[in-house]
């Protein structure tokens, strides 16, 4: 089933344009995964999802992207209620300078979903569990989120994320500042999510598409070349460009 | 190697060592012309810490003071009529000296010994009728020779302490009967036309009240400006205007603000003159931009991944500015803000416009009583020609920097210590 569906969208920075019409279908609870050479665009769409675009003021959008019939590139929506339902993960973990329980905290509070102390903690901690992260800093909840190792910033962003029980959560490279490790929890955990969440990831790591994804969509210059089941893009794809890249002949 | 190679190598070098060289030839010039500085104002103003006083023998009479009661009141007391008393006490030192020649001693104490007389049986009801040693506080003449900051050796008419008077002090030097203590009264009195009299209280609680005024009026309107143009105004041509505009107010001639205080404050809207108060707002008007320029650059230096992570997380611009930007940037900005006051603090020409120049002789109790300040009493002592008030200059100028350091030493434990550190 459709998640959010996008037709035509084109995304123009001032006078150049960085997407041509980019339409997708994203599937609802599975994982789908975008990739491409640097400045391909991939990013750019991702930050439309939730209207990130939103604070870079040159930045214009057309086009419809809907998500369960509602429209995301309207004027009318309210932005604040779209990224509660819609997270986002960034490619270096970027934890409030906050203690670890305030981090977490810090969407449900905005938001007021936990109507009192128990409830904050009960979801502190289910989102720190969901992150795989729980075990690890249960006992220093109050200690700065910025002192953790990198791996577990990252989980800490992610607990953020999903503190709020979004229904879609976007990563924008979650794993590229991180080691092989670290890298190999959070795909773990991405697969956890996804029985959940509908999540789109967007990676430069080929292997890592592969591993994590039912979808995948190639990226080329503001174009979407081509999208499709993961197993056929990375085995059999139409396109000769997606071939190319896929077998690293360039990019 | 060739020799060209090796001689352009050690051209390199050499040019490397020179270079060090200079660097440190301009640093040792810049401390040593602030050594000599130092060493001018500590050498020439210590003294003023010290105050000279001459002990002498009162004789609490009660038919001097006119006091006819038997067990005399407290207002009784306060208004007797101490001139005889006083007069004698110093005269007893010469019991020998015609009558007219008088002024001589007089002359070797403030002309405020009447009053130093009262006080002491004010203050000990119980001399009264009794003979009594007291501490009068010597005239700065008197106070400057004992300093030794008078040359004795020149011709009598040349000096400001004649040779009788120095033969008198002499005596009493030698009885132990010339005080030197440290020297209260410079921390507690306000400004006097007598060298040995005069204090900072005055200055040092206009200097206070006016830059509590000019905190108070520059730093909410600086920091809303600072975060309405770094977080919320849009970027065009106005804002770059508007930025331009206050670039250049932090390098207006702060004179120029005096007058402004002047046009505006006073002629305007009537506020008092030579007070604080308008001291304050005028000083506020210089301290503006700093801190705007100083609150603008520690907003910028909030990593945006915090901006992001806050509206990803469906934060609005103002609570991501005010949950997350504002406090992050909040040791900057006050740092900036101190070092702003810290510039205020030894501002003179503006206050001078506003009248904070004015004589006073009084302590400010608020921000609304006339005052001057430091920097402004500094200037005024500087005119003055007797010794004694050199010295004072020297000792002001060191509270002064005693103030500033304090404050810009503030400033970095403030930055240091309350700075978060982000990943």
């Amino acid at each position: 089933m459709s998640k959010i569906k996008a037709e035509n969208v084109n995304v123009y920075y001032g006078s150049k344009q960085a997407l041509f019409d980019v339409s997708i279908d994203i599937a609802e609870k599975e994982v789908t995964a975008l990739i491409g050479p640097s400045g391909c665009g991939k990013s750019t769409f991702l930050r439309c999802l939730n209207r990130m675009n939103d604070v870079i003021e040159i930045c214009k959008v057309e086009g419809s992207i809907k998500m369960d019939n509602l429209e995301l590139n309207s004027r009318k929506l309210d932005v604040v209620r779209l990224r509660e339902n819609v997270g986002m993960v960034f490619q270096k973990p970027n934890p409030f300078p906050k203690t670890i329980y305030e981090n977490v905290a810090y969407g449900p509070t905005i938001h007021g979903i936990a109507q009192s102390k128990e409830e904050m903690d009960q979801i502190v901690e289910t989102s720190l569990k969901k992150a795989a992260l729980w075990n690890e800093v249960k006992d220093r909840l109050d200690e700065i989120g910025t002192g953790l190792s990198g791996g577990q910033q990252q989980r800490l962003c992610i607990a953020r994320a999903i503190s709020v029980s979004p229904e879609v959560i976007l990563m924008d490279e979650p794993c590229s500042a991180l080691d092989p490790i670290a890298t190999a929890q959070i795909e773990e955990l991405i697969d956890d999510l996804k029985k959940e969440v509908t999540i789109v990831i967007v990676t430069h790591s080929m292997s890592q598409a592969a591993r994590v994804s039912q979808k995948t969509g190639f990226f080329h210059l503001g174009k979407l070349i081509e999208f499709g089941p993961t197993d056929k893009i990375f085995k059999n794809p139409d396109n000769q460009q997606t071939q190319d890249y896929i077998t690293g002949r360039f990019g | 190697m060739n020799s060209f190679k090796k001689n352009l190598l050690k051209k390199r070098y050499n040019a490397e060592r020179r270079f060090q060289w200079y660097g440190k030839i301009a640093i040792g010039l810049a401390l040593s012309f602030l050594a000599v500085f130092m060493f001018q104002i500590f050498s020439k103003g210590y003294s003023a810490f010290q105050k000279t006083w001459i002990v002498t023998e009162v004789h609490y009479d009660k038919e001097l003071l006119l006091i006819d009661a038997e067990s005399p009141s407290k207002d009784d007391l306060e208004n007797a009529d101490y001139y005889d008393v006083a007069y004698k006490a110093m005269t007893s030192l010469d019991p020998g000296l015609p009558e007219e020649e008088d002024r001589q001693l007089i002359q070797m104490v403030s002309y405020k010994y009447e009053a130093e007389v009262k006080d002491l049986l004010l203050k000990n009801p119980d001399y009264l009728g009794k003979i009594v040693p007291i501490k009068l506080t010597a005239s700065d003449d008197v106070d400057q020779v004992h300093k030794g900051n008078y040359p004795r050796d020149i011709p009598e008419k040349n000096r400001r302490v004649n040779d009788y008077q120095l033969q008198i002090y002499d005596m009493l030097n030698e009885r132990g009967d010339i005080l030197s203590e440290f020297n209260i009264s410079f921390f507690t009195s306000p400004d006097s036309r007598e060298a040995e009299l005069a204090g900072i209280a005055s200055s040092f609680m206009g200097t206070v009240f006016s830059i509590l005024v000019c905190l108070a009026f520059s730093f909410p309107v600086a920091v809303l400006a600072a975060i309405y143009l770094e977080e919320f105004a849009p970027k065009n041509k106005f804002t770059d205007f508007i930025e331009v505009n206050i670039n250049n107010l932090a390098a207006v001639p702060s004179i120029v603000f005096g007058l402004l205080g002047l046009g505006v404050l006073l002629a305007v809207f009537n506020l008092p003159r030579s007070t604080p108060l308008v001291g304050g707002i005028t000083l506020s008007l210089m301290t503006l931009p700093t801190i705007i320029i100083a609150a603008r650059a520690s907003l910028k230096a909030v990593p945006p991944s915090i901006r992001e992570a806050a509206l990803a997380m469906g934060a609005s611009n103002m609570q991501t500015t005010m949950h997350h930007t504002v406090p992050l940037s909040m040791p900057g900005t006050l740092s900036g803000t101190i070092i702003g006051l810290a510039q205020a603090l030894g501002e003179t020409a503006p206050l001078i416009l506003i009248g904070m120049v004015a004589f006073v002789n009084t302590i400010p109790g608020t921000p609304v009583d006339p005052a001057a300040s430091l920097p402004v009493q500094i200037y005024i002592w500087s005119e003055s020609a007797e010794r004694g008030f050199v010295e004072k200059v020297s000792a002001c100028i060191m509270v002064l920097l005693a103030f500033l350091i304090l404050m810009n030493l503030a400033a970095q434990i403030v930055r240091h210590k309350f700075e978060k550190k982000w990943s």
